[in-house]
């Protein structure tokens, strides 16, 4: 027999007695008036900056209002035109290595914990780590109270990976003492985009 | 008579100021724990719902595990089984080598700490580089990590910062910590970009969609998947959950359980290679686990989502230290894991717990760990490692407490116990004098007096 049928024939018989799938609609989960609010607040407490982006505005401008520092700008997305190198045509993911800023798109918000579902919609999804700082445009009518609304939600293409990202890479490995930027990015912007 | 626990954590309690400052720190994270816990009110109803999920999915493993292995196939992904530790080493190491890898990142794992993975993996030649940073600081230093999640907070940043002058050459003397996490930044990306097989573990793998997921604040098990075109993730088999609705529970449990964060900051899920890449790989290992399902009394161990709330609570822990426990996993869960691996080797962490219960009072899966252990020192006998001075003690006892007239004479003569010499009764032949003095036994026992004030009645 090979490993995989020893292992399940030994699972097979370890219980005498089973036990049922529990009921999770009773849960009651804690959910807010004004979602969006909550995640404004979530996601500054855990350390993003949140810029309300209104009707007309031209985030291209907002991005280098926010970093005048920077130089490089990695994005996928056509209304991105300040982008200087582009994930979805870079020859390997390396070559994303030391941008300035990634911008990327999240498809919704979740109040409770200020978490962002983002989709691999490029080729290369290092733009979401590997940049220095972090743009995540999310579109303010798409907020969940928590997860158990958000996760019916999540969605896959043929890339078949996504994340939940809640605010910059941290760590408090050293002496417990957090600090913001491990290894992926040092500072995540979360632009509210309007309708 | 003292056990293997009981001397190393002698050992560690030497240094009373420091044995402080890792009591402090650790009650410090379950603080941030009982925080987070009152902000959800559904906090109490979501840790049996987990806990039911977990007894659900155990006790219809042989279905989840298929459907969750059948749905890895249909993305594309390339799975392994493996029955123990070698078999789990072999199988890296050949995968590994068919893709001509000589560097690997990954993200932290216990299940290759348990199989030993990375001596073995090194022994054959290939570099393996582990970029959690407190991974990474202990990997540097030849140790094994002292806690699950922290696996570096028994160490100052003196420790750290002397550690990176001489292998990152960092600057002499800064030892501040911001300052030494962004050079572990700078030399982790190096190794990221350089390596060319990325491994993580697994926190769950979901049975419906057949992904992996995958929870860090570091974003490491991101970047070492991200850049590599090489991808392997291993998973133990009692991670596996039914779906999404399930994982909704178990997501909003760990990170607060964990660390006393809403989340944490990445929640990937891994379904196939990345566009262009080598097929994906992962391994589901067993080591132990499907025999441990059997056992009616301690199958609740394999609930656990090694969220590490049970050591942080730990009055035993965070007052001896992760190193004092002999099994590589310390703790409420580590007496227990032990336990199932081989009684007779760790043993002797039995005495490591005062059956307060606090560990299974914040254990997000509700899993009986003081109960078990409980249960575990009732079988020490089954193993001859009990230890024979307390069970003379205790068969004396019973005859006692079984018999008025003995009880009642002994109680009476007690304090005549009070004059032997302390030198005689505070000495090194009684354990129980051992950091601390023998109490003064009452000129009359308690329920005498009770008996007089009733007769003046």
């Amino acid at each position: 027999m090979s490993s995989r049928e020893n292992i399940l024939e030994r699972c097979r018989n370890a219980f005498n007695e089973t036990y049922e799938r529990p009921n999770l609609d009773d849960i009651n989960p804690l959910t807010f008036k004004d979602p969006l609010q909550q995640f404004q607040a979530t996601s500054e407490a855990m350390g993003s900056r949140v810029i309300n982006v209104k009707p007309g505005e031209d985030v291209n401008s907002i991005i280098r209002d926010v970093y005048p520092d920077a130089m490089t700008f990695a994005s996928a997305l056509p209304e991105i035109t300040i982008a200087t190198i582009n994930p979805d045509t870079v020859e390997s993911a390396k070559d994303l290595n030391k941008t300035d800023v990634g911008i990327i798109r999240g498809e919704f918000g979740v109040a409770e914990n200020g978490c962002i579902w983002v989709k691999q919609t490029m080729k290369e999804r290092a733009v979401c780590f590997i940049c220095e700082n972090l743009v995540i445009m999310v579109p303010g009518s798409k907020m969940f109270s928590n997860m158990h609304e958000a996760y019916p939600h999540i969605t896959f293409n043929e890339n078949g990976y996504g994340v939940f990202i809640c605010g910059p890479s941290k760590t408090a490995d050293i002496a417990q003492v957090l600090v913001t930027g491990a290894q992926a990015a040092r500072s995540v912007a979360v632009f509210i985009m309007p309708e | 008579m003292s056990t293997s626990h009981a001397k190393a954590a002698e050992k560690f309690l030497r240094d009373q100021e420091y044995a402080k400052w890792h009591d402090n720190t650790f009650f410090g994270v379950r603080v941030k724990r009982d925080i987070m816990a009152r902000e959800v009110p559904e906090w109490e109803t979501l840790r049996e719902k987990a806990s039911q999920i977990k007894m659900h999915t155990l006790s219809h493993l042989d279905k989840y595990l298929s459907q969750f292995a059948d749905n890895a196939e249909k993305n594309g992904v390339i799975v392994h089984w493996a029955e123990d530790a070698d078999e789990f080493n072999e199988t890296v190491l050949s995968i590994l080598k068919e893709n001509d890898v000589r560097k690997m990142v990954k993200s932290k794992s216990m299940l290759t700490e348990e199989c030993e993975m990375n001596p073995y993996l090194e022994r054959h030649g290939i570099e393996v580089v582990e970029t959690d940073l407190g991974e990474r600081i202990i990997q540097l230093l030849g140790q094994k990590p002292s806690h699950i999640v922290m696996p570096a907070t028994h160490l100052s940043n003196d420790e750290v910062g002397d550690l990176f002058e001489e292998v990152l050459g960092s600057d002499k003397g800064n030892h501040d910590p911001t300052y030494l996490t962004y050079c572990a930044r700078l030399s982790l990306r190096n190794q990221f970009l350089t390596a060319q097989a990325g491994m993580t573990g697994a926190n769950f793998g979901v049975a419906a969609t057949g992904d992996i997921v995958v929870c860090t604040n570091e974003g490491n098990a991101d970047m070492s998947t991200s850049c590599p075109d090489l991808q392997i993730s291993v998973i133990g088999l009692e991670k596996i959950i039914p779906d999404y609705e399930c994982l909704a529970v178990f997501q909003r449990l760990l990170a607060r359980s964990a660390t006393g964060q809403p989340t944490t900051v990445f929640t990937s899920h891994f379904l196939k290679n990345r566009p262009g890449a080598k097929p994906m790989h992962i391994i589901i290992v067993d080591n132990g686990r499907s025999r441990w399902l059997a056992d009616e009394k301690h199958r609740q161990t394999l609930k656990c989502i090694r969220c590490g709330a049970c050591m942080n609570t730990c009055p035993v822990y965070r007052r001896s230290g992760g190193y004092s426990y002999s099994y590589f996993i310390p703790g409420p869960l580590g007496i227990n894991l032990g336990m199932l691996r081989d009684p007779k080797e760790y043993s002797g962490n039995m005495s490591a717990c005062s059956l307060c219960l606090t560990c299974q009072n914040v254990c997000p899966a509700k899993v009986n760990l003081a109960d078990q252990i409980y249960m575990w020192r009732q079988q020490l006998p089954d193993f001859g490692t009990e230890n024979r001075q307390k069970e003379m003690i205790c068969k004396a006892m019973t005859k006692v407490m079984d018999s008025d007239t003995l009880y009642n004479k002994l109680t009476s003569m007690a304090h005549l116990a009070n004059g032997v010499p302390g030198f005689l009764i505070n000495s090194s032949l009684n354990p129980w004098a051992k950091e601390h003095k023998m109490m003064k036994f009452p000129p009359r026992p308690f329920h005498s007096i009770i008996k007089d004030m009733d007769k003046q009645k």
